[in-house]
């Protein structure tokens, strides 16, 4: 009965598609309407064709199937989201890279929005939604709840990715800045999630432990919060049912601070505490030690909970936004401090009485790395907040290195750890294919942030002085061309950064895959393998 | 006075009073006499349940195609 509806349900969304792809006003919202009507048809005969087959629930094996997938999911869409950072970054250096059959395609413009969102949502977001699934049932000793929704929200994911990317090299996008979704994809973004929600919240329901590991707390407060900002920054209406287009509710200084309540915090909720979720299951499994101070996590979680929220007006400094609200932005944000510093220490100290593994062990040391860049962009993220330091550094390219400090650091290298981590256990493999190549990626990635940070540091603080430099006579001495002519061997740099953590991770996706491949399978220690005499 | 104003007031007083309280009465129960056995005992159980769920399920059925 259920299928039928499905079917129906699928069938209606294909045929409307279709007619929707016809009457579309733009080309953006034609090809989306395209891809939708073959994700609904392929979706209808994948349901056709398994109708009818016997439902087992299987309570007592872990739903890995679908980690698995982001594990692969994660993989590849870093790999394309760095491919395209690489590219934009010589874009920036090289304008000739713009070329001119491409324009309007594959200019920087358009594909900037690809690079942040092919790293953020689709290599952050899959590596969450896959961690979390590991996490949350491993911590509840219970299996995934809700049956095949985990494997809805896994593919509603990646159409979300798919809908987004062609989207945006087609100039579909509402304007605001990691956010640039228009309102047909943010409303299935709102199905997804909550989707995600239900699975999450219904596993923790269901839990055989007694207690809630902390490392959900991050997750389920990362998952909340985001559902909560997607739908308070993207109230918008839009003009036609056949348009990508739509007017926001908002309009103006509120507007723009809605927009960085929300971008703040997707920095604070999705890159920190749900990598945060991360570091607190991986990071002592890895060093088989337990956390190094529950009563410092607990903390740590409220004291960022009760602050990070207000910290986005600081990216309004000196606009319209009242003195007051960015004076309260710059304030939580120097208070933030003492709570990512605690989560730094406490995840650092995890470690203490078996250093050693940093020695013989790369995957623990990706990760100590990574808590340490953790510790290093939000001190220097709270400094640059203060609105003295952010006179000299807004609009230049600190920022972008700051954001990168964190985004290749932190979260990327603590996504690296968790997928070495993952790959051996869930193919039931003894071990990775290579230590040594896990050492080469390491040394890649360190480097290649190393470079990226410090030339955006360089260029960033030169940038900003350039512009402020005035003659005796209180006239402006740089035009703006001068800044960027001055730039070009700084972006040289970073692009060669960002050219090793791309070869990096290249190096990570051919261990991995070896992992599989070519690893012998473990003997049968897992439920999974088990096959009874018959 | 219009909402504005109002809803101002009352949140840099007694909201943000309620709030700061209830963080400190967070940082106590982390801190309670006796919470030290809890949390070493929720510290460890990550190295629980790694490879099957806990407790009573049904039997594995045969394993004759991947897992869904």
């Amino acid at each position: 009965m259920w299928d039928y509806l499905k079917l129906i349900v699928l069938g209606l969304i294909a045929v409307f598609a279709a007619i929707a792809s016809n009457y579309g006003h733009d080309l953006a919202y034609q090809v989306n309407a395209i891809v939708v009507m073959l994700a609904a048809g392929l979706t209808f005969i994948w349901t056709l064709r398994t109708m009818g087959e016997p439902k087992r629930a299987r309570s007592n094996e872990y739903m890995d199937g679908v980690v698995r997938a982001g594990v692969i999911a994660t993989t590849f869409w870093g790999i394309v989201g760095f491919l395209v950072g690489v590219v934009i970054a010589f874009q920036l250096a090289f304008p000739a890279l713009n070329f001119e059959w491409s324009q309007g395609i594959l200019n920087f413009g358009r594909l900037r929005p690809l690079h942040t969102s092919a790293v953020i949502f689709a290599f952050g977001g899959n590596a969450l939604i896959m961690s979390s699934f590991y996490i949350v049932q491993r911590t509840s000793a219970a299996r995934l709840w809700g049956g095949n929704l985990a494997w809805f929200v896994f593919w509603g994911w990646q159409l979300m990715i798919v809908l987004a990317a062609t989207s945006y090299v087609l100039g579909g996008t509402q304007g605001k800045e990691y956010a640039e979704t228009v309102w047909y994809i943010d409303l299935w973004i709102v199905v997804v999630w909550l989707s995600f929600l239900a699975v999450f919240l219904g596993t923790l329901i269901h839990r055989k432990e007694p207690h809630i590991y902390v490392a959900n707390w991050f997750l389920l407060s990362m998952i909340v919060t985001i559902a909560m900002l997607h739908l308070g920054n993207n109230l918008a209406i839009p003009v036609s049912i056949f348009s990508s287009q739509s007017v926001q509710v908002t309009a103006g200084v509120q507007d723009a601070m809605i927009q960085w309540w929300y971008g703040h915090n997707a920095v604070g909720f999705f890159l920190t505490a749900g990598f945060l979720g991360m570091m607190y299951y991986f990071v002592p499994k890895q060093a088989e030690r337990p956390v190094f101070s529950y009563k410092l996590s607990i903390i740590h979680f409220w004291a960022l909970i009760f602050l990070y929220i207000w910290a986005g007006p600081h990216h309004l400094h000196y606009t319209a936004l009242p003195d007051w609200a960015s004076t309260l932005g710059m304030t939580f944000s120097v208070m933030l401090w003492m709570p990512s510093w605690g989560g730094m220490i406490n995840g650092l100290m995890t470690l203490s009485g078996a250093w050693d593994k940093l020695r013989t062990d790369p995957i623990i040391r990706m990760m100590v790395v990574s808590v340490g860049f953790y510790g290093m962009s939000t001190f220097e993220g709270p400094m640059m907040s203060i609105k003295a330091v952010n006179s000299l550094s807004h609009y230049t390219d600190w920022t972008i290195g700051h954001v990168h400090s964190g985004a290749l650091g932190w979260n990327g290298m603590i996504t690296f750890g968790a997928l070495y981590f993952l790959t051996p256990r869930l193919w039931n493999r003894g071990g990775l294919y290579s230590l040594k190549l896990v050492s080469w990626h390491f040394w890649l990635a360190t480097i290649g942030i190393v470079l990226y940070a410090s030339s955006m540091w360089v260029t960033g603080i030169m940038e900003g002085l350039m512009w402020r430099e005035v003659d005796a006579n209180g006239f402006l001495v740089n035009a703006f061309a001068d800044t960027v002519s001055a730039k070009f061997p700084m972006y040289v740099v970073r692009g060669l950064g960002g050219a090793m953590f791309l070869t990096g991770a290249l190096i990570m996706a051919y261990n991995l895959w070896m992992t599989v491949r070519a690893q012998p399978a473990k003997a049968s220690v897992n439920a999974n393998n088990f096959v009874p005499a018959e | 006075m219009e909402t504005y104003s109002l809803l101002r007031e009352f949140a840099d007083s007694w909201m943000l009073l309620l709030l700061v309280l209830v963080f400190l009465g967070v940082v106590f129960w982390a801190w309670r006499p006796g919470s030290r056995k809890l949390h070493d005992e929720a510290a460890t159980s990550i190295f629980r349940n790694e490879l099957k769920p806990a407790g009573g399920g049904a039997p594995a059925p045969a394993r004759s195609e991947r897992e869904a």
